[in-house]
């Protein structure tokens, strides 16, 4: 497959990943931190971690949309869906996520009507299939994903649609990636930028981080030679002392962004003064709700959403593992009580989360890495 | 830096409801069936879990297995429910070494259904069964109210006689044993899910469903007693059974991403819809483990059925890591191939 | 958030509707362009494509890919170089 098998050459790997250990200064232990939950998945899915030295070693990021959202969020969605006259579409990503009393698909067994699509345009196509009853589309994700809904909404608005709503949790990538930057508790040397939300709102909105807090930055592709190559940048920016924002993911990122994405997502969207982050606390200016122009569509104002704020399980540590605090198998919960067929938090639910990957992908011992080469 | 161990506990069944996770053929499935549904029946017959039951009789050896088919839409290009509920448990039959003595054949069928549709899907049956040289000798029928059933459920039960000789166990599987699979994997998953309409993909897929019987046969002259086991792939896919074997058989399963077939345009429907070949749907391939010995003859008299020029050895079995499957990645680097938790589940991240 | 993949225009359908058809490894879908391409470079039959939930949300540019697998090559050949010097200056 073209653009995507180039990117796959295991040779090229080979040699990429003998660059990164020369450079590699012995003695030093570098942390880099993936930010964006896509490139954990492709980090665990294609072993990349094998490739590298010992002494570099890759933090796993925020960047999974479906992790941050808290518990109460979930369960708002799940409130709507039970209501008897909507159609409720979602993502795969979302059917099962828990709330505090199930997931959507536990609720689908009980009679709700939850469907599946592909794209927030199948959620309109259902909308005006079925003008009698109310479809609520549960759009969720970074930048990336943002522009889709809102050119939906604006087809819904040209099409004068009154049956079309979105439950809005979309969020934003630069107020995390401070926030985590501003913790105490946190040490890395360097940051593998995210190539998709980066599509869309360019590499600039990322200068503060080496201006600011003196950390390189590279905004990478998703093939496992695209994050090869970028680490190689990253680790070549910090031998020779330098420090800015870099883009590996030429191919597909403008510098300055997409701009009828950036335009769609002003004349549709408006930032929350505050929203609320799994394992980060509310944050402001750090997601998006539908602008007036466009309140006919909210469900949350439709559905009268109650907002009710639900704390995570005690034993869940979700948010220290969502800010690389913890290593998923260093969470106490991780493997015996919390799994991927019962998570207690979305970071094992998540095909993105941190603890899915590494309990789907990554669990071995050493011994076993030694027998495979 | 250690990692940790994962036990896994014995099984036990406390969700108070079923829901559709509990069909995909992964750990739901696997919780149901070993935390419930065994332990109320229990019997050493069916402790064993293979994909036939076998019995002693008269001093031979009889299978026994049954499969309900439950797919939406009935149609489908490559084939239609009919040829998969022959085929579905010829093939049960076959790969547990037995020869097919005859099918019957329960359905349910919606009221409401068209008897021009039950009719077609009646001459499917009877030709797959022609083609695989058995007969559906007895049946019943019951007809539901509508809205109870997706047009038309089938449950077929097959007998068969395993031959002298032919023992197939995941116990007998060795490190260093081959693991081969018969050809291309996630065809049929993908054919459903296009022939399904709502994901709006255009592709030519095709249902890979055909009777594993002469496949099974050329495995058995070929290998002869370095045949160890067969299984074939179905709900949950290479992935699910691979993981099964593992912890049957006790040893470690590595298997190299390269060897793996699979068609272009599968896997570009996988990559759209971010799903992995090796968890989705199968109904015309079979994994057997072959003693290394015999392994390159048993690919070849694969490859020379109709149906298995794409086989391939995928991998071995090892010592370690008991119990779980591990995946040499085309890219270099190793990771887990863990058990299917629920269905497969498209996603955009 | 990240599942995008490249997909190459096989067809347009309606410029109102901003729809075109994409082929992605042999299986085609019908996409929203909206997001890319404008009156001064519209959006063309052959084009790559970068999907994500239905919509094309950025050209993939074919010369930029193809400089990153040069870069990506120069490290290969150089790691080639080194290995095969390596060899030859064993002594035999």
């Amino acid at each position: 497959m073209k653009f995507v098998t180039e990117f796959r050459d295991a040779d090229l790997a080979r040699a990429v990943a003998a660059n990164i250990a020369e450079i590699a200064a012995p003695g030093r232990h570098y942390k880099i931190m993936e930010v964006c939950g896509g490139h954990t998945h492709t980090i665990y899915r294609h072993g990349i971690k094998d490739l590298l030295p010992e002494n570099v070693e890759l933090v796993h990021g925020p960047g999974c949309p479906v992790c941050v959202l808290p518990m109460g969020r979930v369960d708002d969605g799940i409130a709507i869906a039970q209501r008897s006259d909507v159609i409720f579409t979602c993502f795969g990503d979302m059917l099962r996520v828990p709330g505090s009393k199930g997931t959507l698909l536990e609720i689908k067994a009980l009679g709700a009507d939850v469907r599946m699509v592909y794209s927030p345009l199948d959620a309109l196509r259902l909308a005006r299939e079925n003008p009698d009853r109310d479809v609520v589309f549960y759009a969720i994700g970074f930048e990336t994903t943002a522009p889709s809904t809102a050119l939906t909404l604006q087809r819904a608005k040209r099409e004068g649609l009154h049956n079309f709503y979105v439950f809005c949790n979309h969020v934003t990538i630069v107020p995390p990636v401070r926030a985590l930057l501003d913790s105490p508790d946190l040490r890395l040397d360097a940051f593998i930028g995210p190539g998709h939300v980066s599509t869309v709102i360019g590499c600039r909105p990322y200068e503060f981080m080496s201006a600011d807090y003196g950390k390189p930055v590279v905004v990478a592709g998703f093939e496992p030679l695209d994050l090869m190559q970028a680490i190689l940048m990253l680790m070549r920016q910090l031998a020779e002392g330098r420090c800015t924002v870099e883009c590996q993911y030429n191919r597909v990122v403008p510098w300055e962004g997409n701009q009828a994405a950036l335009r769609s997502i002003s004349e549709v969207f408006e930032l929350r003064p505050y929203f609320e982050w799994r394992g980060l606390g509310f944050i402001a200016q750090s997601a998006l709700r539908l602008s007036h122009a466009y309140a006919d569509f909210d469900a949350e104002i439709r559905f009268d959403v109650e907002g009710v704020r639900v704390a995570d399980p005690k034993a869940c540590q979700c948010g220290e593992v969502l800010k690389g605090v913890l290593k998923p198998w260093e969470c106490k919960v991780f493997g015996t009580t919390c799994t991927p067929e019962h998570p207690l938090g979305a970071l094992m639910v998540s095909s993105e989360g941190a603890c899915a990957a590494y309990h789907n992908f990554g669990r071995k011992t050493f011994a076993v890495t030694g027998a495979m080469r | 830096m250690i990692e940790q161990q994962i036990q896994r506990r014995p099984p036990t069944f406390t969700t108070p409801r079923i829901d559709m996770s509990h069909g995909a053929g992964g750990q739901a499935s696997h919780k149901l069936i070993e935390g419930l549904l065994v332990p109320a029946l229990t019997n050493s017959a069916l402790r064993a879990m293979g994909d036939a039951a076998i019995m002693p009789f008269a001093g031979a050896r009889l299978a026994m297995t049954t499969d309900a088919f439950v797919v939406r839409p009935l149609v489908f290009p490559g084939g239609s429910i009919g040829d998969l509920a022959v085929n579905g448990t010829i093939n049960d039959l076959a790969v547990s070494g037995a020869r097919p003595l005859g099918l019957s054949a329960a359905l349910i069928i919606e009221e409401g259904l068209e008897t021009q549709v039950l009719r077609e899907q009646m001459d499917a049956m009877a030709a797959a069964a022609a083609q695989a040289g058995v007969s559906i000798v007895t049946g019943d029928t019951k007809v539901v109210e509508r809205g109870k059933g997706d047009g038309l459920y089938i449950v077929t039960t097959g007998i068969g006689m395993i031959d002298d000789g032919v023992f197939l166990s995941a116990d007998s599987v060795r490190p260093g044993d081959k693991i081969l699979c018969s050809g291309t994997i996630g065809d049929h998953g993908v054919a459903i899910m296009i022939a399904r309409g709502n994901l709006d993909l255009e592709a030519l897929v095709l249902s890979d469903t055909q009777p594993l019987t002469p496949h099974a046969a050329a495995l058995k002259r070929s290998a002869g007693s370095s045949l160890r086991f067969m299984r074939d792939p179905t709900r949950g896919g290479v992935g699910t059974v691979l993981n099964e074997l593992a912890r049957d058989c006790g040893c470690g399963i590595a298997i190299e991403e390269k060897n793996l077939p699979v068609r272009e345009v599968v896997q570009g429907a996988c990559e759209i819809l971010g799903l992995d070949p090796l968890y989705v749907a199968n109904e015309g391939k079979l994994i057997a483990v072959v003693g290394p010995e015999k392994a390159d003859e048993a690919l070849d008299a694969l490859r020379s059925v109709p149906g298995g020029e794409d086989a391939s050895i995928i991998g071995d079995a090892r010592e370690e890591p008991t119990g779980r499957v591990l995946l040499h990645t085309q890219f270099g680097g190793t990771r887990l191939v863990d058990m299917l938790v629920g269905d497969p589940l498209p996603r955009i991240c | 958030m990240c599942l995008a993949i490249p997909g190459r225009i096989v067809e347009l359908l309606d410029a109102d509707l901003q729809l075109a058809k994409a082929e992605v490894g042999g299986v085609r879908r019908n996409i929203n362009i909206g997001l890319v391409g404008d009156e001064a470079n519209p959006i063309a039959v052959g084009d790559w494509v970068l999907i994500h939930v239905g919509f094309a949300l950025s050209k993939i540019d074919e010369v930029e890919a193809d400089l990153t697998l040069r870069a990506l090559g120069q490290i290969g050949k150089a790691y080639e170089d080194e290995i095969a010097d390596l060899r030859q200056s064993q002594i035999t």
